[in-house]
């Protein structure tokens, strides 16, 4: 498909998404709708990737952390070229390649994660990497809202600034809602844009579902300032689908046959209506 | 143990460009040199474990062969999770270093004593798993790593401890050190080494000459490497770490079940006891007399057993 048509894409990373996870009966597709105009964006023509080259040296690296929402970037990547789209039915399936977290052996999967807080620290090093080998391709690391919990993530929010990781970019899918409820009742974050410049870097609030934003914000990268760069992206758990949009529940629920249906309506109906 | 490990590293990074040190803001009067020669290629992480092993993890993907260096259970315990998934599950060329093993930081306390590191290390298969037992075995487990680069763990005492032999070309494996009688082997890992020999020269007295080897690679064992090994009936696996997941375990999973295997291992009533790290090997029975007594002892009461002081 033309992916430079970033809407078109991003509708069609979510059909493909809710279909996988009904077909596989599995969970988290709030979170994998919640992000997907932010892959849609991405891969619709600010990364610099290579489908038919996906280990070109010069690549742009994106760095999935809040692995469990892997369909929609298994999707992104299949209706990029990276594999075929028809493979995507085999998600979750014996033998399949599309483990039901992110998977590295998946072509254009940059590492394997599934326990949170491992997707910064390890942009980190391969920022550092292109910064030590005077190379000039970026990292960009998707991380969710929950996952900022983890230790580890400050940790690295600390390193990234003093070793001015410019070439860095975390984007955090701010869906507000956890495995247990909404950030604010688990483990309240806010003022989250403040602590992460307190931190050392540069952080801006966008709009997660206005593609305008989200390729202004990513688009201007490296940062002219010396610092690394994290985009908190406001986002709609479940975003496109009525029914699933801000709902706790579909964290853990998969579509049956009638709600996948309508899923597919709506999706393609607000595709139409653009 | 450490100076030779570091000096080893130095030299080998001038022929390994892609060698990098990584360091847990430890390593002071040790590290220095390292970074002065090679400054794009040190780094210290400060104290943030799972952040450094998730850099050292970056790193490694972009084509470096990362060493990551910190004290007892820092670089394995407080980051397992990342060595898991990072590195062991990527394959990437990691090689986590800690210094201090077993109760090398004696009176520092139980935070820094190692002895449960081989038995964790272990449990993920694609570890490399390396415990010299002298300076001279650290410099060629050193120099293979960097020639073999691999998810790995190099176990490596403190300073000061002694060459203990010269039969450094098996290394990493199982080398003979000691040869003695055809029944009775003293296997060892790390720097109790010392210990066994000591226990030798005493044995030595009562006619019991056991054989002595030191095994300095713990994971993969495969059949092959401990092949020399058959033909003891009795061994007894020297080590300083708990018996769970050590040595003597992984001597019982590799040898013949005709093969007795007894531990001479860390008991698990010693830990928290403020003490030397000779005073608190003292206590577990683990000095050079208590085991030559220890031997002496189970060699007597063996059911079945020729020995009859071998």
């Amino acid at each position: 498909m033309n992916v430079n048509d970033t809407e078109k894409y991003a509708a069609a990373i979510r059909s493909e998404a809710v279909k996988m996870v009904a077909a596989a009966k599995a969970s988290h597709i709030g979170g994998a709708l919640s992000m997907a105009d932010i892959l849609a964006v991405l891969y619709g023509g600010v990364l610099k990737v290579d489908s038919a080259r996906p280990q070109w040296p010069e690549r742009d690296r994106l760095i999935l952390s809040k692995g469990h929402c892997c369909t929609s970037l298994y999707a992104a990547l299949a209706l990029r070229g990276f594999f075929d789209v028809a493979e995507l039915s085999t998600y979750g399936r014996d033998d399949s390649r599309l483990m039901s977290h992110i998977s590295h052996k998946v072509p254009g999967v940059e590492f394997s994660t599934g326990s949170l807080g491992h997707g910064l620290p390890f942009g980190c090093g391969r920022a550092l990497a292109a910064r030590r080998k005077g190379e000039t391709w970026r990292t960009f690391v998707i991380l969710g809202d929950g996952e900022m919990d983890e230790g580890s993530n400050w940790e690295a929010l600390l390193f990234a600034a003093q070793h001015k990781l410019d070439n860095l970019m975390a984007i955090i899918d701010r869906n507000g809602i956890q495995s247990l409820g909404t950030t604010q009742e688990v483990m309240n974050l806010e003022p989250l844009a403040e602590k992460i410049r307190a931190f050392g870097w540069e952080a801006r609030e966008i709009d997660g579902h206005d593609h305008a934003s989200i390729r202004e914000a990513t688009s201007s990268f490296p940062s002219p300032k010396g610092k690394p760069v994290c985009i908190i992206a406001r986002t709609v758990k479940g975003k496109g689908v009525s029914y699933m949009e801000n709902q706790l529940l579909w964290h853990y629920r998969s579509p049956d046959k009638e709600q996948l249906g309508q899923a597919l309506e709506e999706i393609n109906r607000q595709d139409a209506s653009r | 143990m450490r100076t030779a490990f570091i000096k080893e590293l130095q030299a080998q990074a001038r022929l390994h460009h892609d060698i990098f040190l990584v360091v847990g803001d430890l390593g002071f009067s040790v590290v220095e040199d390292f970074a002065t020669e090679f400054p794009d290629r040190f780094l210290n992480a400060g104290i943030a474990e799972q952040n450094m092993t998730g850099v050292a993890a970056g790193l490694a993907a972009e084509g470096y062969h990362v060493f990551v260096y910190s004290i007892a259970n820092f670089p394995t315990f407080r980051c397992l999770e990342q060595i898991r998934n990072d590195v062991a599950y990527h394959h990437l060329p990691v090689t986590v270093v800690s210094v201090g093993a077993g109760m090398a930081y004696g009176s520092l306390g139980y935070s820094h004593h190692a002895v449960q590191d081989i038995g964790i290390m272990r449990m993920l298969p694609e570890m490399t798993i390396l415990s010299p037992a002298d300076p001279g075995e650290a410099r060629a487990c050193t120099r293979y790593l960097a020639e073999h680069p691999c998810p790995s763990y190099l176990r490596i005492g403190k300073a000061g401890e002694p060459e203990l032999h010269q039969a450094t070309e098996g290394v990493p494996g199982l080398v003979e050190v000691v040869h003695g009688g055809a029944d009775v082997a003293i296997v060892a890992t790390g720097s109790i080494l010392k210990n066994a020999l000591e226990a030798v020269a005493i044995l030595e007295k009562d006619d019991i000459r056991p054989s002595v080897f030191s095994m300095s690679l713990l994971h993969p064992v495969t059949s092959d490497l401990v092949a020399p090994l058959h033909t003891f009936g009795t061994i007894f696996a020297l080590e300083e770490h708990l018996a769970t997941g050590g040595l003597a375990s992984i001597l019982r999973d590799s040898l013949p079940i005709s093969t007795t295997v007894h531990s001479l291992s860390l008991p698990d009533n010693l830990l928290g006891i403020v003490g030397s790290q000779k005073t608190l090997l003292s206590r577990a029975g683990l000095d050079g007399i208590s085991i030559a007594e220890r031997v002496a002892k189970l060699l007597r009461n063996a059911p079945h057993s020729s020995s009859k002081p071998v």
